[in-house]
């Protein structure tokens, strides 16, 4: 099997979310960056099905320069080699983000197809939930979203979506694209030896130019409204008589 | 003028159709499960043709799994930007929409090109105001013209839900813990907790990452989205993520050693403390009323 796995740099939000000066981003020169969480959940998948099955994994992100970081982390959870899509670090949206990714997909086809190619389902800083959709539309193949279950059956590939009521089973042929959602299994920490393997692996950058935006961001903001009025109950299990009352009062106890 | 909805059962739908008449555009309506089992391409491709004839200024749907996948298929279809979980969209040329980023943590303004506009509205977010029913497409015509190359993607079986009881998302009351919790055998207070309240156990994701739960139980963004009549948040900052997750509760109670903790000022009430302590105070507590 041949997989390629799509992800996104973003920052570790802490407890609020405060502007960059501009509105236009976050401010992130006190935050860590990550691997967008369901696309963690992609990059385990894919090391998983190479290790029972054998094959080639290999890891792609748009993003500026730093993104390098993500897919070291990925690769040092097993992934074999990167794909880097440079960007200057200004926003492409879901439109040109995927017309960038089928572009360097099509030319790596070349030597054949990804049997498999993983997406988060939706990124957890812009949440635009189509890049996968256009990018499978875009090569012809059948894609299925929000996958909690990802099996690979021969030249085929069972797909379970949870609908918060049980779950929706599809099975397609492969080649074909698949976005998961956190859950869908339990993403390894990385190992020091793994960490050491991934610095030497390959990844092959490339800068893309940036379309016009379709979707433009203007300005960002924190929705305000009026919150919430916090009473302080108490400290420690001296409070418990207070807290109680409270639940009566509300009627849960 | 023309403005089109799919429309699925549930409140998320009457969202959608609220924000739809605000065009004040005559509106029509096609539902989600015109074909069953779900079939996300055919019913992209019924909603093209549907389009198609209609002509309408702009193409909606709830931001629910199902609409936001739909709608990704349309815009890949026809080639069309698309915004996903809009609160608001004003009509012009581009078309201004404000939309959720970060599970609705932030607000993104934003210029929409591209005819017909094409939105999902972010459920829960727009107050319903009632109106005329949509005209529905009768979808029967478009029905019998699908290329079957749509129906390869289709719902095949269905897999009912382990065990009995209500889920986290419907839950009345829950009582979830956080990496203040310690462990996996840490939660055995919290479940005391949940077991007396009759509510549900939910966690953080940091709770989840660690294995101490299932991630079925997780709270937040990347997690379950719950609006319980009281959440009771042990251990848990309150994270910009974990608060996506629970800002639909009524009321939200917080206990946690560290006064300063964003949960603390988000919460309805609070109590500093160690909650390996006053968690089974509460529990206790509660027991003299029985």
């Amino acid at each position: 099997m041949k997989i390629l796995v799509c992800v996104k740099r973003v920052p570790f939000t802490g407890g609020k979310m405060v502007l960059a000066p501009d509105r236009k981003a976050l401010e992130t020169r006190h935050l860590g960056f990550t691997i967008s969480p369901h696309e963690e959940c992609g990059v385990e998948e894919a090391v998983r099905i190479v290790e029972a099955g054998g094959g080639e994994s290999v890891v792609l992100t748009l993003g500026p320069a730093e993104a390098v970081e993500q897919l070291r982390d990925a690769m040092a959870l097993g992934i074999d080699r990167a794909i880097h899509l440079q960007t200057d670090g200004s926003e492409w949206d879901g439109e040109s983000t995927a017309a960038a990714i089928v572009e360097v997909i099509r030319a790596e086809e070349a030597s054949g197809p990804f049997d498999l190619i993983f997406f988060g389902n939706e990124s957890a800083d812009a949440g635009g939930y189509q890049v996968g959709l256009r990018v499978a539309y875009a090569l012809g193949r059948p894609a299925v979203t929000g996958l909690k279950g990802v099996k690979v059956e021969g030249a085929k590939v069972r797909c379970e979506q949870d609908t918060g009521a049980g779950r929706d089973v599809y099975v397609v042929p492969l080649p074909a694209v698949v976005t998961v959602k956190e859950g869908l299994n339990l993403p390894r920490y990385p190992s020091v030896p793994g960490r050491m393997r991934a610095a030497r692996k390959p990844v092959v950058a490339s800068s893309p130019a940036r379309p016009e935006q379709n979707l433009g961001l203007v300005e960002l903001s924190v929705p305000g409204g009026p919150g919430r009025q916090t009473r302080l109950l108490g400290s420690g299990p001296s409070a418990a008589p207070v807290v109680v009352e409270m639940l009566r009062e509300i009627g849960v106890a | 003028m023309n403005v089109l909805v799919l429309t699925e059962d549930g409140e998320p739908s009457e969202q959608a159709l609220t924000l739809a008449r605000s065009w004040g555009a005559t509106v029509h309506s096609l539902r989600m499960d015109a074909i069953t089992p779900f079939a996300p391409d055919a019913i992209a491709a019924i909603l093209q043709r549907a389009a198609d004839d209609l002509k309408p200024a702009a193409v909606f749907a709830a931001g629910t799994d199902r609409g936001n996948d739909v709608m990704a298929r349309l815009a890949a279809r026809t080639g069309l930007p698309l915004a996903a979980n809009v609160v608001a969209a004003e009509p012009g040329d581009p078309v201004k929409v404000t939309r959720q980023r970060w599970g609705g943590s932030l607000l993104e303004t934003a210029t929409l090109h591209g005819s017909p506009t094409l939105v999902t509205v972010a459920p829960y977010s727009v107050r319903i105001a009632e109106g005329a029913a949509p005209a529905e497409v009768d979808a029967g015509r478009y029905l019998q013209e699908l290329d079957p190359r749509d129906m390869l993607v289709q719902v095949r079986e269905h897999i009912d839900p382990p065990g009995g009881g209500v889920s986290l998302a419907e839950a009345k009351v829950v009582v979830s813990g956080g990496r203040g919790v310690g462990s996996k055998e840490g939660f055995a207070i919290i479940e005391e907790l949940a077991g007396l309240l009759g509510a549900r156990v939910g966690c953080s994701r940091v709770v989840t990452s660690a294995g101490w739960r299932p991630h079925t139980d997780q709270v937040g963004q990347t997690g379950t989205k719950i609006s319980p009549d009281l959440y009771i948040a042990c251990g848990i900052s309150g994270a910009t993520q974990h608060m996506a997750g629970c800002k639909g509760a009524k009321k939200i109670l917080a206990i946690n050693a560290d006064p300063e903790a964003p949960i603390m000022s988000l919460a309805d009430y609070s109590v500093v403390g160690d909650l390996k302590e006053v968690v089974p105070a509460i529990s206790a507590e509660i027991r003299k009323l029985k």
